[in-house]
């Protein structure tokens, strides 16, 4: 059977992208930032799964605005890394695990969420910077990622974005889902995006330590209290871009606590202004 | 009946919902043409030419041309894809983010670096906070 190890929650910033692919994460503005994830390379080593599922945002790469689904699964073999329009990422392209992605979108689709189900498709920095903060820069010898990748999009571009609790029951899910694959299988749940960032308008640069770290402190002891947040508070406490943080109640949503397990550990958290424009949030929860 | 908005009383900020998205729709999939290099090469040798290939409406290309991203987001933009146009000119999010608060590079630079802009007074128009309307330009690229 497989099962749900651990999810993980990650900040996306493109900016960070461009710092490790530029060679700039000792600079003193960036050490800060992944000083934060040092931990959490040595944990993915110690703890590598056979597969993650990882939930991101698209940024107008792969959807345009001639399609915009809601979730949308990607069952694909492989993934290749979008040119943004600064380039594609000197990254690996991103392996998927069709079987497991196949399995999932049936049982979530029985399960009345109704996904799209996508077998073309490129990857924005969404998906490659939460790997690339991970995993740190693959050596050139063996240039992959550690393990197969199962790419699961969320609209947050386009309002309204699913709520909150639309994700988290989403997340219980999914988790369903992978219980019920018989392979025995590792499998790691990462919810990205966020915190607390505006990109637009006179209130952009918009950033909340205090709407941030309550929203940490909720995740992790009572995610249903997370789950029940509504947009508007997202878009006036987070700013409009902090909406992103929906995603990580569906990995919150996964694990086993939820459904009635014991409380997850928190191996990691970690919390730091500014990259970029961006709060960045993180944090490890492990199932028990 | 009218749909629910219960983000129009938020200062500075503009939601990208089904309505400013079919406004937009003709500006963003413009932006999305950017992606490709052989596009970018042709807007840029002539943009009024290129933005003309497009049933954009006139504000739009005219927001365009300006690099205006207020006026752009107004008229239908998001910014993500707004993005590709700032990608083709070579600059990053931050810079595209911080050309909207009238404020220049540095001054953006600054306040994200001692922790961003405060949401005190920024929550809901009317309040008193530095990106309500009456606080507009907030620096000194937009008082040239």
């Amino acid at each position: 059977m497989a099962r749900i190890t651990a999810s993980v929650y990650t900040s996306h910033v493109p900016a960070i992208g461009a710092a490790i692919d530029l060679g700039k994460t000792q600079e003193p503005y960036w050490q800060p930032v992944f000083k934060g994830y040092e931990f959490s390379k040595q944990w993915l080593k110690d703890n590598k799964p056979d597969v993650i599922f990882l939930v991101y945002n698209d940024h107008a790469t792969a959807f345009s605005l001639e399609m915009i689904p809601t979730f949308a699964i990607g069952t694909a073999a492989e993934f290749t890394p979008a040119d943004e329009g600064w380039g594609p990422r000197p990254v690996p392209k991103v392996i998927g695990h069709p079987e497991l992605a196949s399995h999932i979108a049936q049982s979530v689709i029985q399960q009345d969420f109704d996904l799209t189900i996508v077998n073309k498709m490129d990857v924005d920095h969404g998906l490659t910077v939460p790997l690339s903060l991970m995993c740190g820069q693959p050596p050139k010898t063996n240039f992959a990622w550690p393990c197969p990748v199962i790419p699961f999009a969320v609209n947050v571009v386009q309002y309204p974005v699913p709520s909150g609790k639309r994700c988290f029951e989403l997340g219980k899910a999914i988790r369903k889902a992978v219980e019920s694959f018989d392979q025995d299988l590792k499998v790691q749940i990462w919810g990205t995006g966020g915190m607390s960032h505006q990109l637009q308008g006179p209130r952009a640069g918009l950033i909340n330590k205090e709407f941030d770290n309550a929203f940490l402190d909720k995740l992790i002891a009572d995610p249903a209290a997370a789950a029940a947040i509504p947009h508007i508070d997202y878009v006036r406490e987070a700013g409009s871009e902090g909406i992103e943080l929906v995603m990580w109640l569906i990995a919150r949503g996964a694990m086993s606590d939820v459904a009635g397990g014991a409380a997850p550990k928190v191996a990691h958290r970690f919390y730091h202004v500014p990259a970029s424009n961006t709060a960045v949030g993180h944090l490890i929860l492990e199932n028990k | 009946m009218s749909l629910e908005k219960p983000y129009l009383d938020i200062p500075g900020t503009t939601i990208f919902d089904a309505e400013q998205s079919r406004l937009g729709y003709w500006l963003n999939q413009f932006c999305m043409s950017l992606m490709k290099a052989g596009n970018r090469a042709r807007f840029k040798a002539n943009e009024r030419a290129y933005l003309d290939e497009w049933p954009m409406t006139e504000e739009q290309k005219q927001a365009v041309l300006a690099r205006d991203l207020n006026r752009c987001i107004k008229a239908g933009g998001n910014i993500y894809f707004l993005a590709k146009i700032g990608a083709t000119d070579g600059k990053s999010f931050q810079q595209m983010a911080g050309s909207m608060t009238g404020m220049t590079e540095e001054e953006y630079r600054d306040m994200m670096v001692k922790g961003g802009r405060s949401v005190e007074g920024n929550r809901y128009i009317g309040e008193d906070g530095d990106a309500q309307a009456q606080h507009q330009p907030q620096g000194k690229a937009g008082k040239k």
